[in-house]
């Protein structure tokens, strides 16, 4: 789930070999790297086999019932007048033409067919939902039982309470954090190993409101559990109420996971990837004390004074 | 920058199309099937610990009734036995109930009235998604196992039904004797104060308060009492179950 996770505070230091100016850091523990990626497989599965179980019937409703013309998302396919499958995405009264993706997409012969979300997007490529619903509930055990060991680990560890749960300090520095989230403005020293308030928030939210919400909103779905969860299902609206959260929150995790894969790219995807396949994560060599952020970094951007002399910005049509 | 862009796009691509090509395989490979169904055991205890077997579904009122009850799969049955007791309006319908039981017998829809006449309003949740609520009135099953008398070497409940699913494959279901015993487990005859539809599963269709609609057999014909069910259509005990899906559809 976390792929800057577990700052191990038993860190210890090795100096790497061949440049003695940098430290290679052991950053996340074994168990933290091992569920890290047992959960990324069991996520992708299944975000796939969810979207094939959806395919059964690519409509969502709020309340306990699926009144036809009530669907709040609805991906359908219509005819056209040339007997063309069109297919139609619609949220609300709102409607939107969307064939090749949703409601309509090649089939396995390669003629359109009626499908919510195309083969490339489901496990299985098909239409099969008796197997979409094996890989579900296979990959929901891997993923609540490595979800379980996760939060037994951290708490044991004081992962969660150390290095997750924000300080006072961290909350004081979150209009800062914001900042250099936007300007895509990384620390690559020690501070790097620190999580900032916006890593902290983004992780006790996945895995405290979606990890959490998501396994609660698919057993509300069960008919045998609804017999003792019928005040939870009551409480978000219904049983299709619940479909339908399971659905948004599903989605969630794919918004956190482009974003957490973007920062992972643009904070030094190698040594990122290093630190969560190895554990050992290389910090800069510590700096003498910037006056401010800034500073350092206009003082980086600065222009080499010849370079600047020999082409003068106005004569270079290029920069028009 | 654009070349490493669609280098990374393609690769990307690649990645999740091998990925999905391998999960193909597997789930066509009897083996992947396997592993991947051996979580319904493991769905089936949890559950079972989570939510005792006396458990009770929750009723709704008048109020929260589907407008349409959707009918799913055979909505009217084309055998010959089924249209000659359509023809007749059900008149002549009697349930066979045989197998394990110590007094077989042969009962109409009046015959189960007496034994027992219960009205619930529940949730049908599909395997698809949907969800649709009803008021159903009928006969608990379990009145109808003590009428019969259960024998001991019975541990499942079989419906046979009219309608064919393909050649020569009637819809079937099982159920175990717990399941079979619960209070709501009805044998309906009546929906939302109106006899049966026949795309509801006329005259007579199976209600259990707390399993996926395709448990749920409609134009039942035959109940038998079994000590196992390998020996009927498949072996996995329902239509469905035979094309893939879970024994067990708690969930």
């Amino acid at each position: 789930m976390n792929a800057h996770s577990a700052v191990d505070t038993t860190t210890s230091v090795k100096p790497e070999p061949s440049k003695a100016s940098s430290r290679l850091i052991y950053r996340h523990t074994l168990p933290i790297r091992i569920m890290h990626w047992i959960n990324v497989i069991a996520l992708t599965l299944m975000l796939f086999s969810g979207l094939q179980i959806f395919n059964a019937h690519p409509n969502l409703y709020w309340g306990n019932r699926s009144d036809q013309g009530k669907e709040w998302l609805s991906l359908r396919a219509q005819q056209d007048a040339a007997g063309n499958l069109v297919g139609i995405t619609r949220i609300g009264q709102h409607q939107v033409t969307t064939t090749g993706v949703l409601g309509v997409s090649k089939g396995s012969d390669g003629t359109p067919v009626a499908r919510g979300f195309p083969s490339w997007l489901t496990v299985p490529s098909a239409g099969w939902l008796a197997m979409g619903r094996r890989w579900h509930f296979f990959f929901a055990w891997v993923f609540v039982l490595n979800g379980l060991c996760y939060i037994g680990y951290s708490l044991a560890r004081k992962h969660l309470q150390r290095d997750i749960w924000p300080t006072r300090a961290d909350w004081r520095g979150i209009g800062r954090s914001i900042l250099d989230h936007v300007r895509f403005k990384h620390p690559h020293g020690a501070e790097a190993l620190r999580y900032n308030i916006l890593q902290r928030l983004a992780y006790l939210s996945v895995i405290f409101i979606f990890g959490i919400g998501i396994v609660l909103m698919g057993v509300a779905m069960s008919p045998r559990m609804d017999a003792v969860l019928s005040p939870l299902v009551e409480a978000v609206g219904g049983r299709q109420s619940a479909r339908s959260i399971h659905f948004i929150i599903a989605w969630a995790f794919v918004a956190f996971v482009v974003i957490h894969v973007f920062e992972v790219l643009v904070s030094g995807v190698f040594n990122q990837l290093r630190g969560m396949i190895t554990g050992y994560y290389k910090v800069d060599p510590i700096k003498p004390e910037p006056v401010t952020p800034v500073v350092v970094a206009q003082a980086e951007l600065a222009p080499d004074p010849i370079v600047t002399e020999q082409t003068p910005i106005v004569e270079d049509p290029r920069r028009e | 920058m654009s070349d490493r862009r669609s280098f990374l796009r393609m690769a990307g691509m690649g990645a999740v199309g091998m990925l999905l090509a391998g999960c193909d395989r597997i789930s066509q490979s009897g083996l992947g099937a396997r592993v991947l169904g051996s979580a319904e055991g493991l769905n089936r205890r949890v559950q079972a610990l989570l939510s005792p077997s006396s458990a009770m579904a929750k009723e709704y009122s008048e109020a929260d009734i589907s407008p349409v009850f959707h009918p799913n799969g055979t909505t009217m049955p084309d055998t010959p036995a089924y249209q000659a007791l359509m023809a007749n309006q059900f008149r002549d319908y009697q349930l066979q109930v045989d197998g394990l039981v110590s007094r077989p017998a042969m009962l109409s829809i009046d015959d189960l009235k007496k034994l027992d006449d219960r009205t619930q309003i529940t949730r049908h949740d599909c395997v698809e998604g949907w969800s649709a609520i009803g008021k159903w009135r009928g006969t608990q099953l379990s009145a109808v196992l003590d009428h019969v008398g259960v024998s001991d070497q019975a541990r499942f409940v079989v419906f046979h039904c009219f309608d064919e699913m393909d050649v020569d494959t009637p819809y079937y279901e099982s159920v175990d004797i717990q399941e079979a015993r619960h209070p709501q487990t009805l044998l309906a005859f009546a929906l939302n104060d109106q006899p049966l539809p026949i795309p509801n599963g006329a005259p007579l269709r199976l209600r259990i308060g707390r399993q996926l609609g395709y448990k749920q057999a409609k134009y039942i014909s035959r109940i038998e009492l079994v000590s196992s069910f390998k020996s009927i259509g498949d072996g996995k005990g329902g239509y469905w179950e035979d094309q893939g899906y879970e024994w067990y559809a708690g969930i």
